[in-house]
């Protein structure tokens, strides 16, 4: 079949100017992080990612995205649920609101939530006057991750959802079915793949958002201070190997997310032409 | 919670597992007391050093074993946060108006300045001068820095007390050479501002610009700090140049009694800030190029720290409320300079 | 990312059950995390009246601010909607060795830091980095600049138009190549007339998103702008210089400004993309 595009010389033309953009704006920098993490030699690699506070802050992350991504699962599949499988007036409004973590500046969220949880909010008046400490200590880190990464697990699920329909679980339910029993045997393995690429995703953003966390994290060293804080710490104190070595360590975490996508990509066209 | 004290008992591992399964609560720790200091972005390495140090000592002093945890970032960001409830025991800041906001809330005493020596300010220094080896430009005071092909880095004003200094002393200077004449300090001040290349919000940022970056023919920070880049960066690279005139840049410290109060730490509280007037102290502040007013260190560092006339912020802008109103507050002197 | 899919309505009968109970914890869930934390932005703004609300979010340096961060947004969302489209095009439409690696490295920005950006971009692109001694010669200054600015800007919504294009470019029939390449039209004419109006829609998309991202991106400006004000200045930082100055009033008023046209595209976006699928489908849907 004939295509647009597909002399010889338009398709070189075409993929040489895509591979070169891409490794000068996505390779490059990807490579000058760990050129600079091993600028001082492995040992010096090492010892920067073994002091004890780059080991506290690779904890609080890790932490921290263990909270976030449980409750953005569970609101991400309400959520598509909610506007995938029935018809109600706001439908669309609700969708957009699920957008305003991408529209807000982090340092706004940030600020918001400080606003709110703070001695002088509202909310934060009434905690502090009965010594609940919910800024500048984790719980206010997990909050604005949790507000930044809300839309991704719902923004995987909706498309697919609305795609696949209702048919199959409205079957099931005539059958006699009961909901729960529904959405584990039903739902879910249509979906456990798109779920798992927004658990990924959400990871990835909880794991390295820094503006909104900066703002609310107090950053004390060993206690408040998350990998991608810990980057600006050390980039600050001089250390700038030892800034590099964080985030390359952020940067693996990254390219971990890129395979984990790509492998799910993967086994979807596989199962696609075996079907 | 204290993810630091979980990780001294064991691996990565096993701190982990203990995190995720214990959820939040965290075996209880050695240290009784912790105490927290909320610091300006540039003193990690000061009180790093100091802190050990301190621990020794009030064990020495009272039996006790405590614990000193540090919050560091831009002063106003870090006052800022204790307004809205970072529960910090003491600050130990690079300016006035910070702990002066934490007063006007009435977390620190309204008396503050006067409950340590020397304005409750432990250590001093000045602004000086970070050029590139040898001096090619021949920069030798303020007056060196208005030329038409001078490159000046050093940290926004507006966001950074690090700035403010620099600003103020580039003032201070002016309103002395030219004897009051409003009209020639607007001058001067404006070719000054005219040859910045870049202002970072922090005054490590512009460290960066002026050493990794290679921006700018002088950077002009705290003379403790340029002293340290040298130090860090290479004696050969670098020369430090301080101005025969220039402001003298007090580090305030105060107990937030309100915090100290409910956490029960006044008293360590007190006891750290009196600890860094010890001669000890004193002279661990001095090694980090901080200037000192203990008789016994001034004169073991006194080859270290030229003679400068040092005009005090209060005595040319007659206070430090009067500096932010007239200076850097919206629609102030710095932001009509600066307008286009 | 995929946006594109709201092609089939959901059923309107409710034969399913969970209603109730989603509607429950997704509105519960948007009050307590999304809406709640907003109402204080409000109630710092309620203290203003509408004179010092408009003083503050005209004030001159500000305005110039608004100006930086869109002009730089904008050249970056049209670099990524050539460049996207590209990327779309080769991920799509050849098979080369690489290919995979290629696509898996799009998504490389989103699943970076910003901060890890922004550090990296400054140390490449400063006169003394990398691409800074190649390109510093050329008298072309790119760190503490402008440029900088929207160089930041544009890495870090690089898989916004990638990702919005590249499902509808899959999903086309190559029977439209066929047909219109038969008529004896020119590659790029075929291209011109039959592929990109049908890509439009996607391609606006993903550039509208790229650009809302660009006007609240923080972290990876920063370390790159030259911060000089009326030059180099992007508005969040206008933001972050008011609350060091302890006036969260000002911060709010020009938070609010950004949040609203944010929220103002994205909405204009959603709708506008739902027309264009209407007329697309033949007013089903």
């Amino acid at each position: 079949m004939q295509r647009i595009g597909d002399s010889p010389r338009v398709r070189r033309v075409l993929v040489g100017l895509a591979i070169f953009f891409s490794a000068l704006f996505l390779l490059l920098p990807l490579v000058a992080i760990f050129a600079q993490a091993f600028a001082e030699g492995l040992e010096m690699f090492w010892a920067n990612l073994s002091d004890e506070y780059t080991l506290a802050a690779i904890g609080l992350t890790l932490f921290v995205a263990a909270l976030t991504i449980p409750v953005n699962l569970v609101f991400g599949v309400f959520l598509a649920w909610l506007v995938t499988r029935f018809a109600f007036p706001g439908r669309r409004l609700l969708q957009t609101l699920i957008d305003i973590p991408f529209a807000v500046s982090p340092v706004v969220a940030g600020l918001v939530y400080l606003l709110l949880y703070g001695r002088n909010g509202w909310i934060g008046g009434w905690l502090d006057s009965h010594d609940i400490q919910i800024m500048f200590a984790w719980p206010g880190i997990v909050l604005v991750t949790i507000f930044v990464t809300c839309p991704f697990v719902a923004r995987e699920l909706i498309p697919l959802m609305q795609a696949q329909g209702a048919r199959e679980e409205e079957a099931a339910v005539t059958l006699g079915a009961s909901g729960w029993t529904v959405f584990r045997r039903v739902t879910l393995p249509n979906i456990k793949w798109a779920l798992l690429y927004g658990v990924i995703l959400t990871n990835a953003r909880a794991v390295g958002e820094f503006g909104a966390v900066s703002v609310v994290s107090g950053s004390i060293r060993g206690e408040t201070n998350t990998l991608p804080l810990h980057v600006e710490l050390l980039y600050q104190d001089y250390n700038t190997v030892g800034a590099f070595t964080a985030a390359a360590l952020l940067a693996l975490i990254a390219l971990f997310t890129l395979a984990a996508k790509a492998f799910l990509e993967w086994r979807a066209t596989r199962r696609e032409n075996a079907a | 919670m204290n993810f630091v004290m979980i990780l001294r008992r064991g691996t990565l591992a096993s701190a982990l597992t203990a995190t995720l399964a214990t959820g939040v609560a965290a075996p209880a720790m050695a240290a009784d007391r912790e105490l927290l200091n909320s610091s300006y972005d540039i003193a990690r390495e000061l009180f790093a050093t100091i802190n050990p140090e301190f621990i020794d000592w009030w064990q020495e002093q009272h039996g006790e074993a405590i614990n000193v945890k540090q919050s560091h970032g831009g002063s106003s960001k870090q006052a800022r946060a204790i307004l809205q409830g970072l529960s910090a025991d003491v600050v130990t800041y690079n300016q006035v108006t910070d702990v002066n906001v934490l007063a006007d809330a009435g977390l620190v005493a309204e008396d503050w300045q006067q409950q340590f020596p020397n304005n409750a300010s432990p250590y001093y220094s000045t602004t000086a001068f970070l050029v590139r080896e040898g001096n090619p430009k021949g920069i030798e005071s303020w007056d060196d820095l208005v030329g038409d092909d001078v490159e000046i880095v050093f940290p926004n004003p507006k966001t950074s007390g690090n700035g403010r200094y620099t600003y103020l002393a580039a003032w201070a200077y002016a309103d002395k050479a030219f004897d009051g004449d409003e009209e020639k300090i607007h001058e001067f001040m404006n070719q000054f501002l005219d040859n910045v290349k870049v202002f970072d919000t922090g005054g490590r940022g512009a460290t960066t610009t002026f050493v990794e970056r290679g921006i700018g023919d002088v950077l002009i920070s705290f003379e403790s700090e340029v002293n340290n880049i040298r130090k860090e960066y290479g004696q050969d690279d670098y020369d430090v140049v301080v101005p025969p005139v220039s402001i003298l840049a007090e580090f305030p410290v105060a107990v937030v009694k309100e915090y100290a109060e409910r956490n029960d730490n006044l008293d360590l509280a007190r006891g750290y800030l009196d600890y860094l007037y010890t001669e000890e102290a004193q002279r661990l502040l001095a090694g980090f190029n901080y200037r000192v007013n203990d008789e016994t260190v001034k004169a073991e560092f006194a080859d270290e720290f030229p003679e400068t006339e040092l005009l005090r912020v209060e005595d040319v802008f007659g206070g430090w409320n009067e500096v932010m109103e007239t200076h850097f507050a919206s629609g102030g002197e710095l932001d009509q300079l600066q307008r286009r | 990312m995929n946006r594109i899919a709201s092609l089939t309505a959901a059923s309107p009968k409710r034969v399913l059950p969970g209603f109730g109970l989603s509607l429950g914890v997704t509105l519960l869930f948007i009050s307590l995390v999304l809406l709640l934390p907003l109402t204080s932005l409000v109630g710092q703004l309620s203290g203003l009246s509408l004179a010092e609300y408009w003083a503050i979010i005209t004030e001159g340096r500000v305005v110039a601010s608004y100006l930086v961060t869109i002009g730089a947004a904008a050249v970056a969302a049209l670099f990524n909607a050539l460049f996207g489209l590209l990327m779309a095009w080769v991920l799509v439409r050849y098979e080369f060795p690489g290919k995979r690696l290629l696509d898996a490295l799009m998504d490389l920005p989103f699943a970076l830091p910003t901060a890890v950006a922004g550090i990296t971009l400054a140390t490449l692109y400063s006169s003394n980095g990398w691409m800074g001694q190649l390109l510093a010669p050329l008298g072309f200054e790119v760190a503490y600049t402008w440029v900088g600015i929207a160089l930041a800007m544009g890495f870090t919504s690089i898989p916004f138009v990638v990702r919005t294009v590249q499902p509808v470019l899959e999903d086309m029939p190559g029977e439209v190549d066929e047909a219109a390449l038969t008529l004896g039209a020119s590659d790029a004419m075929a291209f011109r007339r039959v592929i990109l109006p049908h890509l439009w829609p996607a391609l606006v998309t993903g550039t509208g998103l790229a650009f809302v991202r660009s006007l609240g991106e923080f972290g990876a400006v920063i370390f790159i702008a030259g911060n000089m004000p009326y030059e180099t200045e992007i508005t969040s930082l206008m933001i972050f210089v008011k609350l060091q100055e302890y006036d969260y009033v000002g911060a709010s008023a020009i938070a609010s400004v950004v949040l609203a046209v944010s929220l103002l595209l994205l909405l204009v976006l959603n709708l506008w993309q739902g027309r264009f699928i209407r007329r697309l489908h033949g007013g089903k849907g």
